[in-house]
């Protein structure tokens, strides 16, 4: 297949970007689109020019490392995946192409299609975590968890935090993302006594990164790579009314 | 000569690792902020590590190569956790795991270590649980279990088919709490590139920010090195693309000793490869093999046809057929040749040939489909978006690929590498698995050296050291030395690509066709089977492809930016060591042991023939120059408790 692409090239996150065409020709059907992006890589290396810049790591779905936006969608045209795992036989010959990077305020651009999301980091850093010590713990089996419990944390707990949400929400809001974790802890009866506090610190942080609201679009389920559903977010807000009720808003430092 | 000293405590077995914790020095809590621990890596052990050193009141610097600390690369294990907890009551313990692991390394392993491992085992289960990791469980509440490849009990702990990222991220909240604490300080997307040495012990390193290019100075009171193996060197692997051996082998060029570098783990039931331009290949948990079946057309005539017009009687079950015990079961070195034994006899299936069959029909008719989607329902979901065939409707096609290495820096019991302050966690250590890992144990491992071994024994370093550790700063001459070296390798790379330019149109590579070159090498001459002609061929063809790579190379843009390319170019570079000391230790090496299949030592049955009177030795190389010869030290291998018998899974 030969592919018209347009790529985002920026060289840094000060400078101004575009969109550059570059021609992908001798593409087949079998090749993931981070394969077909490692050939016109080698082309354009050979012809002495800059390769595209992009960031990918496991290659099979799990890491979260791989951020393109592909003609407008965060992941590209095919749903439940991670760009990694999208193949070129989801395009045609001839088909135009538009690579840009996952494009939020809280995610500026380190060149060309990749981003900081270290902003992600920070939510998590700010209570994405039972506060338990290394060291002796009651026997793994002392507490008891319902199956639909531990299922419906586990199903929280697949966001591989790669920021597809972010990308594609128009308000560039990480609510799926953050309420994904408070999810996993909320269905725990491990995570209970830190319940309130977490949510609180969590969504403030969210806040304070730049990331903007949640307005019921939808667009982050839509594109997530893990099918996490916008239910969580419904949770989050339910669990951030009963903490700010219960705590008065206050929160210590944990 | 550098003397290789285990420090196995004395004592029975089972009392060991309590003997040696109760001689374990202790820093008093005052004191703990004084002292700063360098831990390279997020992934199980680095996370792990970093978060209890800094639980414990040290100051911990933490790097990462990767955007963020969630991403390491023990995130894609998929199957399970191995623990001796015996939940099942299939007749499981601390000894049932230890013996399992050792047989299963064919009896390359430390005993001691070994030992260790499985007793910790089941700590790690607890230490998970607390943290809020969701393991699968039963109706009941209580935690599920499933059986894996070497052993013939139910003990191996899962998450779906992506445990490895739910203990992963398990250990990285328990970071992120201690940097949100101020006790540990996160460095992300920076490579580490050298190891200083300061009056004979590891005391700092040097690090690129991969973002903008610095280079960057810091130091410790130990370090802690936790960067994985070095399975990319073979290109296609099932490790991710920035998995690589710097860290480490920049180690080793200081003096680290390298131990048994060509024990290589080759995965058996990987995604065959499908173009000649493919980056990586993909794992299928081995976990899959509790109910897949795996087959061969029994007539080569078959080998073409659809796999569900061949009737049963046509099919040959081969491991079922060879190991009636253990069949589809057998240890993960005996699966992958088995494979490689009938794609090489003809009998590969798919459109090149390359593959066995992995058949979920009796399953599903036996289980019912949902009950097969409860389990795989992940990894069935990522078969088909790689390959467009649905795994429900026709058998998976499967192949070996290289996936673990069991070689890395040698260390002694207590995870200290021969030079002093610098420790080795994880798979970037040679440890506990011998010459084969058995499945799920390597997050077992990892978190086994970063939960309970490093704490307490680098306190111990620490403690028993104070008086000799003096103050460093990261201005002093030692580690301007070392980080001139560093600027000079960068510089060296830079020149590489001019001097490509000079050369005729035709003849310019770039780093990554020198480097798939060189995976190619050693999959043929250093993969699954090894032959002495083969080995010879490796050597002399990776000074040659070194040759070519430092005539000149196309390595575009500079190195004060994100630059993949210049990234690469650095770790290829060190590969094309790697590689060659890989070949010289299978060589030097002359009898089979687990993954090391010398074709020339096999039992009339085909299994690795070991040679415990010549190789009951751990091979620990010092480095001598790049193209010089390195010098073979020998750690003999006591066997005080397991008795060494032919492995046989029959």
């Amino acid at each position: 297949m030969t592919l018209n692409l347009k790529v985002w090239r920026q060289s840094g996150a000060d400078s101004a970007g575009s969109l550059e065409a570059v021609v992908a020709h001798g593409i087949s059907p079998e090749m993931s689109f981070l394969e077909m992006l490692d050939l016109v890589n080698e082309r354009l290396v050979h012809d002495g020019k800059l390769p595209i810049e992009f960031d990918s790591d496991c290659r099979e779905g799990i890491c979260g490392t791989c951020s393109l936006t592909i003609n407008g969608k965060a992941h590209g045209p095919d749903l439940g995946t991670a760009v990694c795992q999208l193949h070129m036989r989801s395009f045609s010959d001839g088909d135009t192409i538009v690579i840009e990077p996952f494009r939020a305020r809280a995610f500026p651009v380190v060149k060309d299609l990749v981003v900081d999301r270290a902003a992600l980091d920070r939510i998590i850093q700010a209570g994405g975590y039972n506060s338990v010590t290394t060291g002796p713990h009651a026997d793994a089996n002392a507490t008891l968890i319902s199956k639909p419990d531990a299922d419906a944390a586990f199903e929280a707990a697949t966001c591989i935090g790669c920021g597809a949400c972010v990308a594609a929400c128009p308000n560039s809001s990480a609510s799926l993302f953050t309420s994904a974790k408070l999810t996993q802890f909320a269905k725990l009866p491990q995570g209970q006594p830190e319940r309130d506090i977490r949510t609180i610190r969590m969504v403030t942080t969210m806040d304070d990164e730049g990331f903007g609201n949640c307005s019921n679009i939808g667009e982050c389920e839509a594109v997530c790579p893990k099918g996490i559903s916008i239910n969580n977010i419904s949770r989050m807000r339910r669990d951030y009314v009963r903490a700010v009720l219960r705590t008065g808003g206050r929160v210590t430092e944990s | 000569m550098t003397k290789l000293e285990s420090k196995v405590p004395e004592g029975p077995l089972h009392e060991k690792w309590d003997n040696r914790k109760h001689h374990y020095g202790l820093v008093s809590p005052n004191n703990k902020k004084k002292h700063t621990i360098i831990v390279v890596g997020t992934g199980l052990a680095g996370a792990s590590s970093a978060a209890s050193l800094a639980e414990m009141g040290y100051k911990v610097k933490n790097f990462c190569i990767s955007d963020s600390p969630r991403r390491a690369h023990s995130i894609a294990a998929q199957g399970g956790i191995n623990a001796n907890k015996n939940y099942p009551n299939d007749g499981d313990s601390t000894w049932g795991l230890f013996y399992d692991t050792i047989k299963g390394g064919d009896y390359r392993s430390r005993e001691a270590n070994t030992y260790r491992l499985a007793q910790l085992s089941s700590n790690i289960i607890d230490q998970a649980v607390a943290q809020g990791v969701p393991f699968a469980r039963e109706y009941g509440g209580e935690l599920a279990t499933r059986s894996f490849g070497g052993a013939l009990v139910s003990r191996t702990f899962y998450a779906r088919g992506q445990t490895g990222q739910q203990l992963l991220l398990g250990a990285y909240g328990a970071l992120m709490r201690q940097v949100d604490g101020g006790n540990c300080e996160m460095f992300a997307h920076r490579e580490m590139l050298d190891l200083v040495m300061v009056d004979g012990r590891a005391r700092g390193i040097i690090t690129r920010n991969l973002f903008t290019g610095a280079l960057e100075r810091h130091a410790a009171d130990a370090v802690v090195l936790c960067t994985g193996g070095y399975g990319r060197a073979y290109f296609l692997s099932t490790n991710a693309v920035n998995s690589n051996a710097t860290a480490a082998w920049r180690c080793h060029k200081r003096g680290a000793l390298m131990a048994n570098p060509s024990y290589v783990q080759i995965h058996p039931t990987c995604i065959p490869a499908s173009t000649e331009y493919q980056s990586k290949r993909t794992l299928m948990s081995e976990s899959l093999r509790n109910d897949g079946r795996i087959w061969v057309p029994k007539n080569k005539e078959d080998v073409g046809k659809p796999p569900n017009s061949i009737p049963p009687e046509d099919r040959d079950y081969y491991l079922e057929r060879k190991y009636p015990a253990f069949g589809n079961l057998v240890p993960r070195d005996v699966a992958s040749r088995n494979a490689h034994y009938m794609v090489k006899q003809g009998y590969g299936v798919g459109p090149l040939r390359n593959a066995v069959y992995l058949d979920f029909s009796t399953a599903i008719k036996e289980k019912g489909k949902a009950a097969i989607e409860a389990k795989y329902g992940n990894l069935f979901d990522m078969y088909q978006k790689i390959t467009d065939e649905n795994p429900y409707e026709q058998p998976m096609r499967i192949f070996p690929a290289v996936h673990y290495v069991m070689g890395g820096l040698w260390v002694d019991y207590d995870l200290m590498s021969n030079l002093p302050g610098l420790f080795v966690a994880g798979e970037a250590n040679f440890s506990d698995h011998g010459a084969n890992r058995l499945g799920a144990s390597a997050l077992m491992q990892g978190l086994a050296d970063g939960y309970f071994i490093v704490p307490a024994s680098v306190s111990n370093y620490l403690a028993t050291e104070r008086f000799n550790l003096t103050p460093v700063k990261d201005d002093q001459a030692e580690f301007k030395a070392v980080e001139k070296d560093v600027r000079a390798n960068i510089d060296e790379l830079l020149k590489l690509n001019e001097l490509a330019l000079k050369k005729p149109a035709e003849e310019r590579r770039t780093v990554i066709d020198i480097y798939s070159e060189l995976g190619k090498i050693l999959w043929d001459d250093v993969g699954i089977e090894r032959t002495a002609e083969g080995l010879e061929h490796a050597l002399e063809a990776i000074p040659r492809l070194r040759e070519e790579f430092y005539s000149g190379v196309l390595i575009p843009g500079s190195d004060d930016t994100f630059n993949k390319y210049l990234e690469i170019a650095g770790r290829v570079a060190d590969f094309l060591e790697v590689g060659e000391l890989m070949a010289r230790d299978a060589l030097d090496r002359d009898e089979s042991c687990g993954c090391h299949f010398r074709a020339d030592h096999q039992t009339p049955k085909g299994e690795a023939l070991r040679n415990d009177e010549d190789f009951a030795y751990v091979a620990a190389w010092e480095y001598k120059g790049r193209g010089e010869k390195p010098v073979l030290h020998k750690e003999e291998l006591e066997f005080e408790f397991v008795e060494l018998k032919q492995r046989s899974y029959e």
